[in-house]
């Protein structure tokens, strides 16, 4: 067994030893070390500055009782539930208008893609100002053509979907692309077969497009999924997470309860949940919308 | 009917376009107007100034910033450019012991959310004595797996007779790797440093978290800490200002070098 080894060692490429040592350095002290430091952190308790407090299971049972951290995952549902629908629908819109024969293709693509390379920083605080209740222009707008001002950022029933619809500007351009790549996989032969068969249009669309994206929608949807539990800069910068506690979410509350409070051990279990929830709810997606292929 | 679905789908496309280029348009001409005027949708005025970005300059050491972040980005990207291609290149062309282990181990660890390691991250960059440094923002951001990954792929799909004849001639690995591979790979260069440039430039929760001295910031922690922290005295106009100069360099560049941006975030999405 050694004697195998040591002699595929001897005919084995030495240089590729050398050049994934960096890899391997990089991967031990800041992948492999964190983990099991992570983990370690959930059970204790930890204010980095006096000695660490071995607690069991205190962090998790506190985690799991914890209305607030509750209230952060309510709001990341309520985001999703609102963003991932006006997300597929208003991308895909765009995508089938931009797959037809439409002059300045290029040109609309770009706009579209535009604030996807612009920083959250840039687009939160543009946004919050076009979100104020009194001075905003989004309000002026709706002034202008007779409808009531809305609480964009400060109705604790409004403020979540007012981040929902900002993201959904963000990032629209990016899934636009990806909608444009899977409308282009689709074969021509079978549209052409469909109008032979008097098919019309949104026949067309509904029994052969649609189908065919779903390998698409199932990207958006777990991609615009982790973005979701991701959020932090929108909540940090235009609400602090109000009002209410309306948009706290749960990298913010993590952030909070580490640099606020100063509990390492407990926000390194908030790390952990949201990781489990961010693989649980992908598991699941992948789940239903693959085996829900249509015949 | 056609006629009338396709200009339908041209004031739809138009109306999208202005909702999306409108605020960015409405962002530039807000940092150059006096405050009272900033609650308009007009996007000229008679008075505009460059009363906002002076302010800017007073309050926050903005040029540092800019400094920071363009050194860190920069050394980043070019870091991950060199260090990924040599890891794919080893994954892709040589034979060694653990090598199908490392591909392994790089896909998987591609799965682990960056906010679980967040916390002990920190803890090692104060332990390390690397907070408000630059080693904090660099070294760990020194290599990427996706650019392992995209550059692995791509080294695969290059003919062996290249490194068979670099070989007879006596060329080292590392020579084959710079000298004759990467000029043969520009596309995933450029499509591995767009996306390694932008998410640097753009990265805001971990300087917040390892930087706190005001002239070790990145733009993105600066800006929004100028906004957040009430320094700009909700003077409106500073704080476009202070964000367009964060936006303005990204702006640019998209400008001239669209389709890449395009292609290779796009495939940012796709490969994780």
């Amino acid at each position: 067994m050694l004697g195998r080894l040591a002699e595929q060692y001897r005919t084995s490429d030495k240089a590729g030893y050398v050049m994934v040592l960096p890899y391997i350095l990089h991967f031990l002290l800041f992948t492999a070390y964190p983990l099991v430091f992570a983990f370690v952190l959930v059970f204790n308790r930890w204010d980095i500055v006096t000695p660490m407090e071995f607690i069991g299971i205190r962090n998790i049972q506190r985690l799991l009782r914890d209305a607030t951290f509750w209230t952060a995952v309510i709001n990341t549902l309520r985001f999703l539930a609102s963003h991932i629908p006006l997300q597929i629908v208003l991308s895909l819109l765009i995508a089938v208008i931009l797959n037809g024969p439409i002059k300045l293709r290029s040109f609309f693509r770009g706009a579209f893609f535009l604030p996807f390379v612009i920083s959250g920083a840039v687009v939160t605080i543009l946004w919050q100002q076009l979100y104020s209740t009194d001075a905003g222009i989004l309000n002026l707008i709706l002034n202008r053509i007779g409808m009531q001002p809305v609480p964009w950022l400060t109705d604790p029933a409004w403020a979540i979907y007012s981040i929902a619809i900002m993201a959904t500007w963000k990032n629209m351009g990016f899934y636009i692309v990806l909608f444009l790549a899977g409308l282009q996989n689709v074969p021509h032969e079978l549209y052409e077969a469909a109008s032979i068969d008097g098919a019309n249009r949104s026949q067309q669309f509904w029994k052969i497009t649609l189908p065919l994206l779903q390998p698409v929608m199932l990207l958006v949807v777990i991609l615009s999924t982790i973005g979701g539990f991701s959020l932090f800069i929108e909540p940090f910068v235009m609400t602090g997470g109000g009002p209410a506690e309306s948009t706290l979410s749960v990298v913010l509350y993590l952030y909070k309860q580490a640099f606020q409070f100063l509990r390492m051990g407990y926000a390194a279990t908030i790390g952990f949940a949201l990781a489990i929830m961010i693989f649980v709810v992908t598991f699941i997606q992948r789940k239903l919308l693959d085996t829900d292929q249509p015949a | 009917m056609r006629t009338l679905t396709k200009a339908l789908g041209y004031i739809l496309l138009t109306v999208a376009a202005l909702t999306f280029i409108y605020p960015f348009l409405w962002m530039a001409s807000a940092s150059l107007k006096p405050e009272n005027e900033i609650g308009t949708l007009a996007l000229i005025s008679r008075n505009f100034s460059l009363r906002g970005y002076s302010a800017v300059f007073k309050q926050i050491p903005i040029g540092r910033a800019l400094f920071n972040s363009g050194l860190v980005s920069i050394t980043s990207t070019t870091s991950v450019l060199v260090f990924s291609s040599m890891v794919g290149y080893a994954l892709a062309r040589l034979r060694f012991l653990g090598r199908d282990s490392i591909f392994n181990l790089v896909l998987l660890t591609m799965m682990i959310p960056g906010q679980l390691l967040l916390i002990p991250m920190y803890i090692l960059v104060v332990r390390l004595g690397w907070t408000d440094s630059y080693r904090a923002l660099i070294i760990p951001a020194m290599i990427s797996n996706m650019g392992i990954i995209v550059f692995r792929q791509f080294f695969k799909s290059l003919p062996q007779d290249l490194v068979d004849a670099a070989r007879i001639d006596g060329c080292s690995d590392y020579r084959i790797l710079f000298q004759i591979f990467w000029p043969l790979s520009k596309p995933v260069l450029i499509t591995v440093g767009i996306i390694t440039f932008i998410g640097s430039w753009n990265e805001v929760l971990w300087p917040l978290i390892v930087i706190r001295k005001w002239n070790m910031m990145t733009m993105p922690q600066m800006v929004t800490l100028f906004h957040v922290g009430g320094l700009a005295n909700a003077q409106v106009a500073a704080e476009m200002a202070a964000a367009m100069m964060l936006a303005f360099p990204v702006i640019v560049a998209y400008l001239f070098f669209q389709r890449y941006f395009i292609e290779s975030l796009a495939l940012s999405g796709i490969k994780g």
